[in-house]
C-alpha cells in the first residue's frame, strides 16, 4: 500500500506507522535479561485522508486508535514509519518547525473536564493559541474569541469570557474546546472521542457543529471513536482497528453494507439498537482482546476468529482491495 | 510587559478580598484559616507597634526587682536581670518573625524553581537532584540546623539560612510531585498541541496549578521555622542577650522554673505557641479547603 | 402483589449551597421477574433512585418523603439491622465500576465465601466454596480461578464477577447501575446477555439504570424516563418507542444514532441539563421544550395517565 505518488487531494498520509512503548522492567529483570518487551500500540498502519473528508478510526479500547491520533498531530513521535501533512514529511520534525505546524492541525480531546486549564478563564484558554502564534493580542484577540464563541453556540459570548471551566457544564466545556481548536483556522482537526463523555441529548449538537465547520471552514477531520453508530452518522470513510492494525477500511456505505472481516461483523452485531426487544443475532467471539505485549502470531485476530483457516496462525494478512474503496486484511476473504 | 503585570495584580487583588470573605462560608476549615490569620496578624501588629507602647525599655536591666512576680507595676513580672517581662514579650517576636519570614523566602526562591525545573526536565538530572534532596530530607531537621548554625555563627540571617536548608526539601518534593502529575494531564497536552513553548506551559499551565500546594507548605514552613528558631536559641546558637526575644527568655526562664518563677518562661512560651498555632491553623485549613474540592 | 412499590419518593442532598432536590415525587411498582429500565442523563436522579431502594444514599443525601415497600414492608421504617438482612439477600446492587468495587487483596473465592457466610451463617466453609464455584461456572469462568485475585481478571470478567456476587444469594430484585458503561461493546453485549440468562434462571426482577437508551429499549419490559429528579414518562418499551409522549423522550429518541439506518436525520435538544442547585421553576424541562406553554414555568405538571399503562408528566396531556 506504500504509494509514493501523493494525490493532490490528500491532506494526511500515514505509511507503515509504528509506535512501540517499551515496558518497564523490574530491577532483577534489568540485570538478568537483555530482552525488551514492547506494547505494540500501533503496528504498521497505512491510510490517507482527503481534504474535507471525515475519516474515522474506529475500534475497541486498546486497538491503537487514540495513539494513532496523537501520532498524526505529533504529540508523540513515531517509532518508525512516515506521516505526511500535505506533502511534507512531519514524522521527525522537532522544535520550532513542529510548533509552526501546530497552527494547521489541532486536536479536540475526549474529556471536557480535563482539557481546560482550571486556572485560566475560558476566554483566555480559547484565545491562547492566538497569543502563542502571535496572531492577535489584547482587544483584537478578544474580538476573535467572542466571534468564535458565537460560532460554537456559547451565547451570549461576553458572558463566557471571564468564566472559569468549573462554572461551565460538560457540554459547554466541550464547545469551548472546539472553539479553541478552530480559532487558528487549521486545516485538520483530530477529534479523539469528542462526544463520549457528553450527555446523549447534547452529542448531536457538538457533532453538527463539527459538520458545520467542515462546510464553512473547509476542515478535514480525523475522527476517533469506539461508537460505531456515531461513526456511521458522521463519517465519509472508516477504518476499523484491532490490536494496532487496520483490519478493514473503506467508504461508510461499503463498510456497513458488506462488512467483510469477521471482527467487523462481530462488532456490528453487538451494537445496541434503539428498538424494543429485537431478536439479536450476535456473533459470539471467544475470549477477550489479548494484551498488546503478546500479540498472537500470524493474523492477530485468529485465536478468536470463527472463520479461522490453517494459514491464519502462520501468515499475517495484508490489507487487500476486495471491491472499489473497500479493503480487508483477512485470509478467508 | 507592564500591562500584563497590571492585569495580574488586578485579578489577584480582585479575587483576594472577596475570597477572604467567602472563607467564612466554607465551614470549619474556612474558620480555621480566618482564625489563624487573625492570630498571626495580631502577633505581627503587636510586634510592630511594640517598641512604641512598651512601658519600660525591654533591654534595660534592673528597671525593677529581680525575678519579681506579676504585679500592677509589672503585669508580667520581671526576669533574673530585672527586665520587664511585659515589655520583652511585646517586642520579643521580632526575631522569630524575621527568621521565619526570611527562611520561607529563601526556601521559596530556591526550592520552588528547583522543583519546577527538575521535574519538568526529568530524566537523569531529575533523578540526581531528587536523590540529593532526599538525602537532606532524611536528616532530622534540628540536627542539620544546628550543624549549619554552628558553622555560620549567630545572627538573624544565619539562623534563617540554616533553617532554610532544612526546609527546602519539603518545597522541592511537593512541587515536584505536583508537576509530575500535572505534566500528564490533558490540559497540558492541549497546550502542547496548540504549539505553546515550554516556558508558557510551565508558567501558565503547570505553575498556577501547583500554587495551592505551595501555599500550604509555606504556612507549615513558617510554623516549623518559628519552632526551630526557638530550638536553636535554646541550644545557644541563636541570638545574644541584648535583643529581646521570646526564645531567649524561654531558654533562660527554664532555669528558674523550679524556684517558682513561672512567669519568666510562661508568657514568651505562650507567644511562641500562639505563633506556631496561627500558622498551622492557616495551613491545615487551606489544605482541607484545597483538597476536598475534588469531591463534587 | 408487586415485589417493589415506591410511592411519592423524594430525596434531597443537603449541601452547603442549599438543598438539591435529587428526586421528587417518584412512584412506580415492579412485579416479580419484570425488567424496568431507568433512563436519564447526568443529574436525572436515576442513580439516587437505585441507591434509595437499598437505603445507601450517601451523605449528605436524605430521604425526605415517601414510601419504599418491598414485599409490602416499608423499608424506610426498618432499623438498620433489619435493613442489612435485606441487602444482598432480597435486593442486590451491581455497581458501575468493576475496577474499584472488588477488594484487590482478597481472592475471588473469599469475596463469595464472606458474602454467603455473613448472610447464611450456618453454611460451612466447604459448602460456601462449592456454591462459589457453581456461580463461577454459571458466569462462564473456570471454577479453578476461585483462588485468583481481582487484578488477574479483565474488566469484563470483573464485571461478571460483580454480577455473580449480586445473584449469589438469589435475591428477588437486582439493581444494576450502569453495569456496562466502562466496557467495550462486544464485552458489553456478552455481559448483558449473561445477566439476562441468569435473571431468567433465578427468576429475579431487574432494575437497569443507564444513560444508554438503546440498551434500555432493547432489554427492558418497562421504562421510566427521568429528568432533573422527576419521572417524566413511564411506559412499556414498545409503547415508548412507538409513541413517546414527553417532549424530552421524543428529543432523546431523535438524537440517538441508529446503526441499522442510513441517512438518519438526527436532531439535538437545545440548551443543557439544568443546574440541580438552582433548577428552573415549574417543569424543569421547559427552557428546552419546543412546546413550552405559559403554565409550564409556573407549576410542576402532575403524572397524567395517557393511554394504557402509559404515564406522562406534561401539561400537553392534561392538567
Amino acid at each position: 500500500m506504500a504509494n509514493k505518488v501523493f494525490m493532490l487531494s490528500e491532506i494526511v498520509k500515514v505509511e507503515n506507522l509504528k509506535k512501540y512503548f517499551p515496558v518497564q522492567k523490574s530491577f532483577l529483570e534489568q540485570l538478568l535479561t537483555r530482552k525488551m518487551s514492547y506494547v505494540k500500540a500501533v503496528d504498521d498502519v497505512t491510510f490517507s485522508i482527503n481534504k474535507r473528508e471525515i475519516f474515522t478510526l474506529a475500534g475497541e479500547s486498546g486497538c491503537g486508535k487514540t495513539t494513532t491520533g496523537r501520532l498524526v498531530v505529533r504529540l508523540l513521535k513515531p517509532t518508525s514509519g512516515q506521516i505526511y501533512f500535505r506533502d511534507q514529511d512531519i514524522s521527525k520534525l522537532e522544535g520550532e518547525r513542529l510548533r509552526l505546524l501546530r497552527r494547521k492541525m489541532q486536536i479536540v480531546f475526549q474529556d471536557p473536564y480535563a482539557s481546560l486549564n482550571p486556572r485560566m478563564t475560558v476566554g483566555d484558554a480559547v484565545g491562547h493559541p492566538l497569543e502563542i502564534h502571535g496572531v492577535a493580542k489584547g482587544e483584537e484577540k478578544e474580538k476573535i474569541v467572542l466571534d468564535v464563541f458565537d460560532q460554537v453556540g456559547l451565547t451570549p459570548p461576553e458572558q463566557f469570557l471571564n468564566l472559569y471551566p468549573h462554572q461551565l457544564s460538560g457540554g459547554q466545556r466541550q464547545r469551548a474546546a472546539l472553539a479553541r481548536s478552530i480559532i487558528l483556522k487549521p486545516e485538520l482537526i483530530v477529534a479523539d472521542e469528542p462526544v463520549s463523555m457528553i450527555d446523549v441529548s447534547l452529542r448531536t449538537t457538538i457533532i453538527d457543529l463539527m459538520l458545520n465547520f467542515r462546510k464553512e471552514l473547509g476542515l478535514t477531520y480525523l475522527f476517533i471513536t469506539h461508537d460505531l453508530a456515531v461513526a456511521k452518522y458522521i463519517s465519509d470513510r472508516i477504518a476499523i482497528m484491532y490490536l494496532g492494525k487496520i483490519i478493514e477500511m473503506g467508504s461508510k456505505e461499503r463498510l456497513f453494507l458488506s462488512p467483510t472481516h469477521p471482527y467487523t461483523q462481530a462488532l456490528l452485531s453487538a451494537i445496541p439498537v434503539p428498538e424494543p426487544k429485537r431478536e439479536r443475532k450476535m456473533i459470539d467471539l471467544k475470549g477477550e482482546v489479548p494484551s498488546a505485549i503478546n500479540i498472537p502470531p500470524g493474523c492477530r485476530f485468529h485465536p478468536r476468529c470463527p472463520d479461522k483457516k490453517s494459514e491464519c496462525a502462520i501468515k499475517e494478512p495484508q490489507l487487500m482491495e476486495t471491491e472499489k474503496d473497500h479493503f480487508v486484511a483477512c485470509h478467508s476473504n | 510587559m507592564s500591562k500584563i503585570k497590571d492585569k495580574i495584580k488586578k485579578s489577584f487583588l480582585a479575587r483576594f478580598v472577596p475570597g477572604l470573605a467567602s472563607l467564612i462560608k466554607r465551614g470549619p476549615s474556612g474558620w480555621m484559616v480566618i482564625l489563624g490569620i487573625i492570630i498571626v496578624l495580631a502577633l505581627v501588629i503587636m510586634t510592630a507597634i511594640g517598641p512604641w507602647v512598651t512601658p519600660y525599655n525591654p533591654v534595660k536591666t534592673n528597671v525593677g526587682p529581680i525575678r519579681a512576680p506579676p504585679s500592677s507595676q509589672f503585669p508580667l513580672g520581671t526576669n533574673h536581670l530585672g527586665q520587664d517581662m511585659l515589655s520583652r514579650t511585646l517586642v520579643g517576636g521580632a526575631i522569630m518573625l524575621q527568621v521565619s519570614a526570611l527562611s520561607a523566602l529563601v526556601c521559596f526562591i530556591i526550592g520552588v524553581p528547583l522543583g519546577l525545573s527538575s521535574s519538568y526536565i526529568g530524566g537523569f538530572l531529575d533523578s540526581t537532584i531528587s536523590l540529593v534532596i532526599d538525602a537532606i530530607y532524611a536528616f532530622p531537621s534540628l540536627v542539620i540546623a544546628i550543624a549549619i548554625a554552628a558553622m555560620l555563627g549567630p545572627g538573624v540571617v544565619n539562623m534563617a539560612l540554616s533553617i532554610a536548608v532544612v526546609y527546602i526539601p519539603s518545597y522541592f518534593r511537593i512541587v515536584r510531585s505536583q508537576v509530575l502529575s500535572i505534566k500528564e494531564l490533558t490540559y497540558t497536552e492541549a497546550a502542547k498541541a496548540a504549539g505553546a513553548r515550554w516556558h508558557t506551559i510551565l508558567f501558565r499551565y503547570i505553575f498556577p496549578n501547583v500554587v495551592p500546594s505551595i501555599v500550604v507548605v509555606i504556612t507549615v514552613n513558617f510554623a516549623d521555622a518559628a519552632l526551630t528558631a526557638a530550638g536553636l536559641t535554646f541550644i545557644g546558637l541563636g541570638v545574644t542577650y541584648d535583643i529581646p526575644d521570646w526564645s531567649w527568655d524561654l531558654t533562660n526562664g527554664w532555669k528558674y522554673l523550679s524556684s517558682g518563677a513561672w512567669w519568666i518562661i510562661s508568657f514568651p512560651g505562650l507567644m511562641i505557641i500562639l505563633l506556631a498555632l496561627g500558622f498551622t491553623l492557616i495551613g491545615e485549613g487551606l489544605s482541607e479547603l484545597l483538597n476536598p474540592k475534588l469531591q463534587r | 402483589m408487586p415485589l417493589l412499590e415506591i410511592d411519592s419518593l423524594a430525596v434531597d442532598y443537603r449541601t452547603s449551597r442549599g438543598a438539591v432536590h435529587a428526586l421528587d415525587d417518584v412512584s412506580f411498582s415492579l412485579h416479580k421477574g419484570e425488567t424496568l429500565g431507568l433512563a436519564g442523563e447526568s443529574g436525572s436522579g436515576k442513580s439516587t433512585l437505585g441507591l434509595s431502594i437499598m437505603r445507601l444514599v450517601p451523605y449528605p443525601g436524605v430521604i425526605v418523603k415517601g414510601q419504599i415497600k418491598i414485599d409490602e414492608t416499608d423499608i424506610l421504617k426498618l432499623p438498620e439491622s433489619e435493613m442489612r438482612s435485606i441487602r444482598a439477600v432480597k435486593v442486590a446492587y451491581i455497581f458501575q465500576d468493576p475496577m474499584t468495587s472488588l477488594n484487590p487483596v482478597k481472592k475471588i473465592g473469599a469475596h463469595f465465601v464472606e458474602l454467603i457466610r455473613t448472610h447464611e451463617p450456618r453454611t460451612s466453609e466447604k459448602e460456601a466454596v462449592e456454591r462459589a464455584k457453581n456461580v463461577l461456572k454459571n458466569l462462564g469462568l473456570l471454577s479453578e480461578r476461585i483462588n485468583d485475585y481481582p487484578h488477574q481478571f479483565s474488566g469484563g470478567m470483573r464485571q461478571r464477577i460483580m454480577i455473580g456476587l449480586a445473584i449469589a444469594l438469589n435475591p428477588d430484585l437486582v439493581i444494576a447501575d450502569e453495569p456496562t458503561t466502562a466496557l467495550d461493546v462486544i464485552v458489553q453485549a456478552k455481559t448483558l446477555d449473561l445477566l439476562e440468562d441468569l435473571r431468567k434462571i433465578y427468576g429475579m426482577a431487574l432494575i437497569f439504570i443507564s444513560h444508554d437508551l438503546s440498551i434500555i429499549l432493547e432489554r427492558c419490559d418497562k421504562i421510566i424516563v427521568m429528568y432533573a429528579g422527576h419521572m417524566v414518562e413511564y411506559a412499556t418499551s414498545p409503547d415508548l418507542h412507538k409513541a413517546p409522549k414527553h417532549p424530552y423522550t421524543q428529543g432523546l429518541l431523535q438524537s440517538i444514532p441508529n446503526i441499522e439506518l442510513s441517512d438518519q436525520k438526527l436532531s439535538a435538544i437545545p440548551g443543557s441539563p439544568p443546574n440541580m442547585v438552582n433548577p428552573p421553576k415549574g417543569c424543569p424541562f421547559w427552557p428546552r421544550c419546543p412546546y413550552a406553554m405559559e403554565i409550564c414555568p409556573v407549576k410542576v405538571p402532575p403524572l397524567i395517565v395517557s393511554g394504557q399503562n402509559h404515564l406522562v408528566r406534561c401539561f400537553l396531556y392534561g392538567e
